[in-house]
């Protein structure tokens, strides 16, 4: 039997009140977004929201603890978006989704920030073990966002690297480290593109001492880059089963993967709940299909959970919780 | 022309030519309005069912009427009776829930239902505000609904085995809502379908919604279908095959950059083109205007042009709401003086267009 770990990849729901005292506070439009150096009550806002978002992973009984990521009003390129050195232009489309975010435009050097590390500084005072971080990965943090100072996407890629690597240098001790990268589904990299792409987030997970997840989603990745995925040195590469679970096992079976696993096993985007047995099902069903021992299965949702009410988010991590503590099925 | 089209023209129009003026449908609310809604909203205020009703009775009235002194040909209420595109739908349509509001961006949100139980015709969702908008307008009424894809693709799903199953029942749905209307009198519907601008691959599906929602509408009925802030050239000419009369289009708002995509393929049928933008709070000039309108001569001819809004203008000062409609009316009317006169070279001609590889 593997070891259960029921996380989340973050990105959570603000709370109901949160969402009506920080729109009060910082307004509705593109401009009023978050800038990194937002005032004491709006800090304070978002500080009594981590504490509760803490509170409610803990008392579910999830095995990681992440900060919640509130403050990221432009999702996963919340890490540019408040950079000194990075303007936020127009709202785009974030993904295939019903969603926006301020497109980040690089106009100088991406040097070390700080700033999601201040946030799991934070965290680390609420949380006794099991923190976890979670940054974008290096290839869709580069596909998110536009360059306009490295002038080439081999350098903007090792760029954006660097400065996440810089970012994670800073982090507190954590347990585990999630690198979320959907653009390597849904905007596979080319030729070459596929090996630098590993390459970088070889140059972040290096940064930490954590177990690294290099987290996809919204689809299967492409044969090629989940070959090249394997050279990374990470401890698990996560499988969005709920998007496509047959190809992401085909991967798996032609290619193996690391001695632990990170599955998505709960739908990040739908209000429909999964029992716990129906997760365990899930995970039980992807260990058969690859005739695999994993040192540890990663149950999560596939995606970043700010797609849903609070209400269903908080059934779905208690869901998680409880399904890793369920009794192993008899064999 | 296609379609039925002329019955809009009114009476006593003053040129030969008839560039149809209308709406896309919202409105801003009269700020009592609003003050209304959270009387109504709060249990501890004296405001109740009737008080209600008579607020939104009031609104619609104030802005059907609002609308005509602008001079537009076929009107709207504005949709005061409704508070957003979707939620309004699902409160209507038994199988519905609402679990809480979630992110659109920044801190914006949006209070996406879920279908939890098979899909079923609740109460009537628009006879009730189109009979009302009908009776006190003196100008045809034009009925905005939102399509069967947009009320699945922005719900979560639950229950059905795909998203397609589940915009095929409300398509059937939306079918029944329609010849309600058609029967109440409705003659100008106009299915708004934005969730196909941000899933361009689906206009099979969308298709599919549109076949099942016209069967059995009288032939006099006009069908339009809205769609904006999207790649056209990834679902046109396809949608050139959907069963509606008109296509109304956002294209004010990008400056006419996707306008080449509907002139490298015949346009055979009505251009409803949005000839302000809707997210802007500056008031286009006449002149202005004038020249959008006549980029939309570049797609059809004048009998097939239909003048509106790139979309709904809710989210504008109402002031600048009121200065737009106007503008525009008037801007269409100068138009179709020179029209009359023949000082516009119109380039589109029915037909004349079409390349030889069409």
């Amino acid at each position: 039997m593997p070891e259960i770990v029921a996380t989340t990849p973050g990105l959570f729901p603000l709370p109901g009140w949160a969402k009506d005292e920080l729109s009060d506070l910082k307004g509705h439009q593109k401009t009023d977004l978050i800038s990194g150096d937002e005032g004491e009550e709006i800090t304070d806002a978002y500080e009594r929201a981590r504490e509760e978002v803490v509170s409610l992973q803990t008392d579910a009984g999830l095995d990681r603890i992440s900060e919640g990521q509130l403050r990221w009003d432009d999702m996963l390129a919340h890490p540019l978006a408040v950079h000194d050195n990075v303007e936020t232009r127009g709202i785009v489309r974030y993904y295939d989704n019903n969603n926006f975010y301020r497109e980040p435009v690089v106009t100088d050097e991406l040097t070390a920030d700080g700033d999601v590390a201040a946030e799991l500084d934070a965290a680390a005072e609420l949380v006794d073990s099991g923190l976890q971080a979670v940054l974008p990965g290096p290839y869709s943090l580069a596909d998110l966002a536009t360059d306009e100072h490295y002038g080439d996407d081999v350098d903007f890629l090792a760029a954006v690297a660097e400065f996440l690597a810089g970012e994670a240098e800073q982090f507190p001790d954590v347990e585990t480290l999630f690198l979320l990268e959907p653009s390597l589904v849904e905007n596979a990299p080319g030729e070459g593109e596929d090996e630098r792409a590993s390459e970088a987030i070889d140059t972040v997970a290096a940064a930490v001492d954590a177990d690294v997840v290099a987290h996809t989603y919204w689809g299967p990745i492409e044969e090629k880059a989940y070959a090249h995925l394997m050279d990374a040195d990470v401890d698990a590469i996560g499988f969005d089963l709920i998007a496509d679970h047959d190809k992401n096992v085909y991967n798996v079976q032609e290619y193996g993967t690391k001695d632990s696993v990170a599955l998505g096993v709960v739908d990040g985007q739908n209000t429909h709940v999964e029992p716990p047995e129906t997760i365990r099902d899930r995970v039980d069903w992807f260990e058969q299909q690859t005739n695999t021992a994993y040192e540890t299965v990663y149950t999560t949702t596939n995606t970043e959970t700010f797609y849903l009410p609070v209400n269903k988010f908080e059934d779905k991590i208690r869901s998680l919780a409880n399904a890793a503590s369920l009794e192993a099925p008899e064999q | 022309m296609t379609g039925p089209r002329e019955q809009f023209r009114p009476e006593n129009h003053p040129n030969d030519h008839f560039l149809l003026t209308t709406v896309v449908g919202s409105y801003p609310k009269p700020k009592w309005h609003d003050r209304a809604r959270e009387m109504f909203e709060d249990e501890a205020a004296d405001f109740g069912d009737e008080e209600w009703a008579e607020a939104t009775d009031d609104a619609s009235r104030l802005i059907t009427h609002e609308h005509e002194r602008c001079g537009i040909d076929v009107v709207c209420d504005g949709e005061m009776r409704r508070n957003e595109m979707v939620e309004y739908f699902a409160h209507r349509i038994d199988g519905y829930e609402f679990n809480g509001r979630v992110k659109v961006w920044g801190h914006n949100y949006f209070d996406k239902p879920s279908v939890a139980d098979e899909v079923e015709y609740g109460e009537q969702w628009l006879v009730e505000e189109f009979e009302f908008t009908d009776e006190v307008a003196d100008r045809p009424v034009k009925v905005p609904i939102t399509g069967p894809y947009t009320l699945a693709n922005w719900s979560f799903n639950e229950v059905y085995e795909s998203e397609e199953q589940l915009a095929y029942e409300l398509a059937d749905l939306v079918n029944e809502e329609i010849e309600a209307l058609v029967e109440a009198g409705a003659r100008y519907i106009q299915i708004d379908e934005p969730a196909l601008a941000t899933t361009p691959d689906d206009h099979a599906i969308v298709g599919e919604c549109l076949e099942r929602i016209v069967d059995e509408i009288p032939d006099d009925v006009r069908l339009g279908l809205h769609v904006c802030y999207g790649d056209y050239s990834r679902i046109y000419p396809e949608i050139l095959e959907y069963p509606v009369h008109e296509y109304d289009l956002e294209l004010a708002n990008g400056n006419y950059e996707q306008l080449n995509v509907f002139k490298d393929h015949e346009f055979t049928k009505d251009f409803a083109m949005g000839v302000l933008d809707a997210h802007t709070a500056e008031v286009e000039s006449v002149e202005e205007i004038k020249a959008n309108i006549k980029r939309g001569l570049e797609v059809v001819p004048p009998e097939r042009l239909t003048v509106s809004p790139d979309c709904g203008v809710k989210l504008l000062p109402r002031e600048v709401a009121r200065g737009k409609m106007e503008n525009m009316v008037q801007a269409a009317r100068e138009v179709e003086k020179e029209l009359d006169a023949g000082e516009i070279d119109v380039v589109a001609g029915s037909g004349a267009e079409a390349s030889a590889d069409d």
